[in-house]
């Protein structure tokens, strides 16, 4: 039995070294100030900011939520101040509160992920960039880029090209297509040291009053707790086959078994988003409660779990007091 | 800003757990009291708390926003925090099913207040069916502060104006309209407001209900050049600003059209900067 002093709760991505996995879900923290009232944005892995476009985005119309059995759909449509003023503001005082920061960046074009990069290539105190790339592509039919293997590649290759190789790249991929292994290899080729998995998927709830589609944007992203069987499965699928590629994976997790079953599904990080909502401090309840698990179950790290679902043979070495945990919900 | 680790937004904000020190269902409405110990002094009139609803296994997984109607203190519980609550879907049902003495999952006080003025003014209230809520306790204080306070709330139907006893002490007039008749006057809030604030005989408007009724209320207030501040009602997934699902668009400083978080630079807004034309539109 391992206790907490010895315990190495640490992940990498890249180059960098993160002191817990816990992130919060882009879009679901802000940039974080909101929260500093519930918890030191210090002592989790790191913020994720919401994805910042080249310019301010007013975004979709309300309503912008609707909430699903377990879970909310939203269509907020990536409102945001832009990319100069997310950098005057919000990175300065995120590192105020020594916080570690991911900066999400969503483009319309290959061109604008690039350009996005090129401004956030020497601002100091960033510690990994996610590219999300489940939106729109306006130069392909409005197709999402995560849902197309060359597209999500042709974004990867521009921000690793500007980007240059200190700053790890983390790409953003959607559980709406095929095969989502494709995507991740190709990304992955493509320069990206690590994955997030999965942003949401596309849904759409009807008034029943009204008898129209309930969202401003008519459809939304579907998340939480409802999602998460099926992020559990897009992170495991993908960690058998880049075994070596640092996962976020996320989807409803909203408590440290939640985050636990990620972890052993071949996550090194998880981040935890919707949940923030029904509790400001969610994220410090999974990581003290996922830490505590880690622990009990014998662990003497946090990567000794990581893909422990995937190994082959049941009676190993690791043979944890089973209880029934496994069971419930 | 406030200190390092401070975030001035939503800054006496916390998570607590509250106890049910009463639940009455009042027309159709249930009034609920509960212990919020010394966030109480935090509390003012226009801010609102975020209840978690449906019990631990829940697959409601998003708190609920209600307007604190007023606080008090009493002797044997400290700080308490009054709410009306219309029990209209699953996750308000919920909580107007809670017995005294169940402990709720409640982070309060959040949110804008209402604007006291610091000198006594001519105050007309109005609330639309539950938005009346928090007004009782706005009325309070601007009685406190020497100020007439006259009130005009509105319904569909009779069973809809929330209207307490105990809340008419502190107006100085009530006068009530319904659609159907079937209490007060018939007809809309808005139908005497012209002649209400005409020649100045108003200060201030404050108005808590549904969008229609804040929009209709705006526009004659702007006619008449008196100031409104009203509590606007958007969706709120999260209701601490971090989720954007709540905004309002709001002409800015700079002239230009503004995405609010109605959680955070609101609920209570500046009805004269609320562009109402623009709430549910599509924009570039
Ligand atoms: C309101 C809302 C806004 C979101 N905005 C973004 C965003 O800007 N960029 C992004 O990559 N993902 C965004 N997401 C997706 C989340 O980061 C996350 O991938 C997804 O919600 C699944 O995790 P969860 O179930 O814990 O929320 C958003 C999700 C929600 C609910
Ligand atoms: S309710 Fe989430 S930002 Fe206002």
């Amino acid at each position: 039995m391992h206790n907490a002093s010895t315990f190495d709760f640490s992940t990498k991505i890249g180059h960098t070294w993160f002191p817990t996995p816990l992130f919060t879900a882009s879009g679901c923290a802000s940039s974080g100030k909101e929260l500093a009232q519930f918890f030191p944005l210090s002592e989790i892995g790191a913020v994720v900011t919401k994805s910042i476009a080249l310019k301010p985005r007013l975004g979709r119309p309300t309503p912008r939520m609707a909430e699903t059995p377990s879970g909310m759909l939203n269509s907020i449509g990536l409102q945001g101040p832009g990319i100069d003023a997310f950098l005057a503001d919000d990175i300065p005082w995120l590192m105020t509160q020594n916080a570690r920061i991911v900066v999400s960046i969503s483009g319309e074009t290959v061109d604008e992920y690039s350009i996005l990069a090129r401004r956030l290539r020497s601002v100091p105190g960033i510690s990994a960039v996610e590219v999300n790339i489940s939106c729109p592509n306006v130069e392909n039919r409005g197709l999402v880029f995560a849902c197309d293997p060359v597209s999500s590649r042709a974004v990867i290759e521009g921000v690793r090209r500007t980007i240059g190789g200190d700053i790890p790249i983390i790409a953003k991929l959607s559980p709406d297509v095929t095969d989502i292994t494709e995507i991740a290899r190709e990304v992955v080729s493509a320069g990206a040291d690590g994955l997030s998995l999965i942003n949401t998927l596309l849904g759409m709830v009807i008034n029943t009053q009204t008898m129209r589609p309930h969202l401003g944007g008519k459809t939304g992203g579907l998340s939480g707790p409802a999602i998460r069987p099926v992020a559990v499965r897009a992170v495991y699928q993908v960690h058998q086959v880049l075994p070596k590629i640092p996962i976020i994976g996320m989807g409803g997790i909203r408590s440290g078994r939640d985050a636990f079953e990620f972890i052993l599904a071949g996550a090194s990080g998880v981040s935890v988003g919707t949940a923030i909502f029904g509790n400001p401090r969610a994220i410090m309840d999974v990581q003290n409660e996922l830490k505590e698990i880690l622990i009990s179950r014998g662990f003497a790290s946090l990567s000794e779990a990581v893909g422990y679902a995937h190994r082959e043979d049941s009676t190993g070495a690791l043979q944890r007091g089973a209880d029934s945990e496994e069971s419930e919900g | 800003m406030v200190g390092l680790n401070m975030s001035p937004i939503n800054r006496h904000a916390r998570q607590i757990e509250a106890v049910v020190l009463s639940n009455k269902r009042v027309g159709q409405y249930h009034q609920i009291m509960i212990s919020v110990h010394d966030l109480a002094q935090h509390a003012r009139p226009g801010n609102f708390v975020a209840i978690a609803v449906g019990g631990d296994s829940s697959a409601l997984i998003l708190r609920r926003a209600f307007a604190i109607s007023r606080v008090s203190h009493r002797a044997d519980y400290g700080g308490t925090m009054e709410l009306i609550v219309a029990p209209h879907g699953a996750g308000s049902r919920w909580l107007c099913s809670q017995m005294d003495g169940a402990s709720l999952d409640v982070v309060v006080p959040l949110g804008t207040a209402f604007g006291i003025p610091t000198t006594p003014v001519r105050a007309l209230l109005i609330g639309g069916g539950y938005g009346s809520a928090p007004l009782f306790g706005l009325a309070e204080v601007l009685k406190g502060r020497g100020c007439r306070v006259d009130m005009i709330l509105g319904a569909s139907t009779s069973g809809k104006i929330y209207a307490p006893q105990e809340g008419k002490r502190s107006v100085t007039s009530l006068n009530i309209y319904t659609e159907d008749g079937s209490a007060g006057a018939t007809g809309k809030v808005t139908d005497p407001l012209r002649e209400m604030i005409a020649d100045g005989s108003v200060d201030v408007i404050y108005s808590c209900g549904p969008m229609g009724m804040l929009a209709a209320i705006s526009k004659i207030a702007v006619e008449a050049n008196v100031v409104h501040q009203c509590a606007v009602e958007e969706s709120m997934a999260c209701g601490i600003g971090v989720c954007m699902t709540c905004i309002i668009p709001m002409r800015t400083d700079s002239g230009e059209v503004g995405m609010m978080r109605s959680c955070i630079e609101g609920p209570v807004m500046d009805g004269e900067k609320v562009q109402w034309n623009l709430v549910g539109k599509p924009h570039a």
